[in-house]
């Protein structure tokens, strides 16, 4: 990572712990646990993980849905936020003499400008959408909170633009979601992401709750969009098929932290951390006769609890090549060549 | 056409030969359309309201709260007596008017008929022991009763819907500060601090109250909204903060977070018009139980200040006289059950109508 404006968006040791209360202690449920990686402009990275490995969240704390509990988010050459701690190379926290972590200054970015830039498209098309409001009030709502227009003929022909860009029919402005079916709800959240005319967009599962023949509309949808008017995507999806359609790279994430980072075709042709492997050895394969040959890799075991986390390398538990060193300490990213980062001890 | 005969007997093979090409033309556009199912578009509100309008015992309890209301409306303007002066003919007061039995003249009356000729307006329900209309007093009782139903409950639905959005929607330990107070609000015993409160309040608000337009409804009437305001609104606070706090957690809430709306905004556009339908089934629900208090408060004495009435006084003055003259009592009594009944249906009616959880 030589340039740092290169990328869109940074995010660096990004934490986001939960308390949860156990009996009367308080825990952390450490749903993402240092987690750093980089978009760049126009660029769709795909994030793939078993479900409660912490892809929504990472998802919802970049647009601070949630907030952090450390960390350092850099969107468009700006300090979003930043917790202050500093690490060193391995990636631990700089300690001083007392003990506590050196801080710099806290940053901690007033959003709203930044909700204009960077927006959302939701899992599931019917709770994302407010039963009581019709269609151009959903879509109008970015436009009305940033007013960005000046008169309501400018908010209504911007509504029926966006409608258009997502193949919605105009004559629908005036009805109300529960109307729609699953791919066209899925089409009126997309144009809410789209009414700010944002640079990035997160996707969380935006595809996982439609059928497949929907989803191929939708997900050709995304990447015409992404033509049109060159917005980065942060695609989350349990789904490694359709994340390799549509991701330039990908990061797999286990456990609230990421495990390897690569180009789509990278990781799909040359994949090198053993959870990966495993997880690509699941993806069905339409040929019966291949299927057939193919070894499928079965973990074994349960993905341990957010709350009793492993020591050390989080998938270690489950994996066959874990060694001492990978219970003493935990790996961090290294680069095997060519942007392709793993963070494992053996591979 | 190629011939693709079924090659066994059994077989779920279509039998082509039954079509011709003519079978299978493209559809016409007319066609298709025929094909489209589509509902008229309808609001939450119109699709309640056609729910509601299916309901007879909801529609007839609209029937007659509109016909009680029209009565207490335009009653005071035909009938020529007052609530609070004793009958007079001729400028002269009726001694003989005391406890008239309904549509009775007194001895006056019947000799200024037969004098002059002229009819007098009728006591429908006759008069009470100290010679007033008590058809007029009854109508006072109920524009009473029910505007102290309908202030209380309006009063009881702004201050819980303030107070339960806030908790529920900010949460924390904000929440838990405040609904602690609801607890300790609730674990009160009603009817005592009311009583204490009317009185204290009677003794307090007497002299402030004097030479403004609240002085006429009388201290008791201005102490009765103030317990009903600092009591009965923990109810709808509770329940209203439950609803938000099932409601924040929707997807769209998210949404409207991720655009950048503020608090406020997604309150009033996104969190409240979803549990609309409970608040209004809820204060329609909170008008009885006001009456209801309103009533058995001037039954106790605590009620409107004199010569004011309201329906639970007029039972208690009837109390006295009850062998006598038992109408006076049904009558209020009466009045109270339709309203309350009414009310309580129309209820719900509403939730049936709006709770969407029932559809």
């Amino acid at each position: 990572m030589s340039n740092k404006d290169e990328y869109l968006l940074k995010v660096e040791h990004l934490k986001q712990y939960f308390p949860v209360q156990q009996g009367f202690r308080k825990v952390p449920l450490k749903a993402v646990d240092d987690v750093s990686f980089a978009i760049k402009p126009g660029e769709t990275l795909g994030l793939v993980g078993e479900s409660g490995c912490g892809k929504t969240t990472v998802g919802r704390t970049l647009l601070r849905l949630y907030e952090p509990t450390a960390g350092k988010i850099t969107f468009d050459g700006d300090v979003i936020f930043d917790s202050g701690e500093e690490y060193d190379e391995k990636g631990n926290v700089i300690v001083g003499a007392d003990g506590k972590p050196i801080r710099h200054k806290k940053i901690d970015e007033n959003m709203l400008p930044y909700r204009r830039k960077m927006q959302m498209v939701f899992q599931d098309p019917y709770s994302s959408l407010n039963p009581r409001m019709t269609v151009e009030d959903i879509i109008g709502e970015p436009l009305d909170v940033h007013k960005l227009y000046s008169t309501k003929a400018e908010r209504r022909e911007k509504i029926l633009e966006l409608m258009e860009l997502v193949g919605l029919n105009a004559e629908h402005a005036m009805r109300y979601a529960h109307e729609f079916s699953g791919g066209q709800r899925q089409r009126i959240g997309i144009a809410r992401a789209l009414a700010v005319n944002p640079k990035f967009i997160v996707c969380d599962e935006a595809v996982s709750a439609l059928d497949v023949s929907i989803q191929a509309q939708v997900i050709n949808m995304f990447e015409d969009i992404q033509k049109k008017l060159g917005v980065a995507y942060l695609f989350i999806a349990h789904d490694l098929l359709v994340v390799h359609h549509i991701s330039d790279r990908i990061a797999v994430m286990y456990l609230g932290k990421v495990m390897e980072i690569a180009d789509a075709d990278e990781l799909n042709e040359n994949p090198i951390h053993p959870y990966t492997l495993s997880l690509l050895s699941a993806v069905p394969i339409p040929d019966p006769e291949t299927a057939r040959k193919s070894k499928r890799i079965v973990l074994e075991g349960d993905v341990p609890s957010p709350l009793r986390m492993p020591s050390g390398c989080p998938f270690r538990t489950r994996c066959k090549y874990a060694t001492e060193q990978c219970a003493k300490e935990r790996p961090q990213l290294t680069d095997r060549g060519n942007g392709h980062m793993v963070a494992c001890w053996n591979k | 056409m190629p011939s693709l005969d079924k090659k066994q007997f059994l077989s779920a093979q279509v039998d082509l030969s039954k079509f011709n090409d003519a079978s299978f033309e493209k559809a016409t556009d007319e066609e298709k359309k025929q094909q489209d199912v589509m509902g008229e578009s309808t609001t939450f509100f119109k699709d309640g309201m056609r729910r509601l309008r299916k309901n007879p015992f909801a529609m007839g309890s609209i029937v007659v709260l509109a016909l009680i209301i029209l009565i207490i409306l335009v009653a005071p303007h035909i009938c020529p007596y007052s609530y609070s002066q004793m009958i007079s003919v001729n400028g002269c007061r009726d001694k003989s008017s005391a406890n008239l039995a309904p549509f009775q003249y007194s001895e006056m009356e019947q000799d200024y008929i037969e004098k002059t000729g002229k009819s007098l307006f009728p006591h429908i329900f006759g008069t009470d022991s100290l010679g007033r209309d008590y058809f007029i007093r009854v109508i006072y009782g109920t524009r009473v009763s029910l505007s102290v139903g309908i202030v209380a409950a309006l009063m009881v639905l702004i201050i819980g819907l303030i107070y339960g959005s806030i908790a529920g929607y900010f949460g924390g330990t904000l929440d838990l500060i405040m609904m602690r107070i609801v607890d300790i609000i609730y674990s009160l015993p009603d009817m005592l601090i009311i009583i204490l409160l009317s009185v204290v309040l009677q003794e307090t608000l007497t002299p402030v109250l004097k030479g403004t337009v609240f002085s006429k409804l009388g201290a008791n009437m201005i102490s009765m909204f103030i317990v009903f305001g600092l009591l009965y609104w923990v109810g709808m606070a509770r329940l209203i903060r439950g609803q938000i706090l099932s409601i924040k957690n929707n997807e769209y809430v998210l949404a409207a977070r991720c655009i950048g709306t503020k608090s406020s905004r997604i309150l009033r556009k996104h969190i409240i018009p979803n549990c609309l339908s409970v608040i209004i089934i809820t204060t329609a629900l909170q008008v009885p139980s006001a009456i209801f208090t309103e009533s058995y408060l001037s039954f106790l004495g605590l009620g409107v200040a004199d010569p004011l009435t309201s329906l639970g006084s007029l039972a208690n003055e009837a109390r006295g006289a009850l062998q006598s003259y038992p109408y006076r009592l049904v009558i209020p009594a009466v009045v109270i059950c339709l309203i309350v009944l009414a009310l309580n249906l129309l209820g719900d009616g509403l939730r049936d109508a709006f709770d969407s959880k029932l559809n």
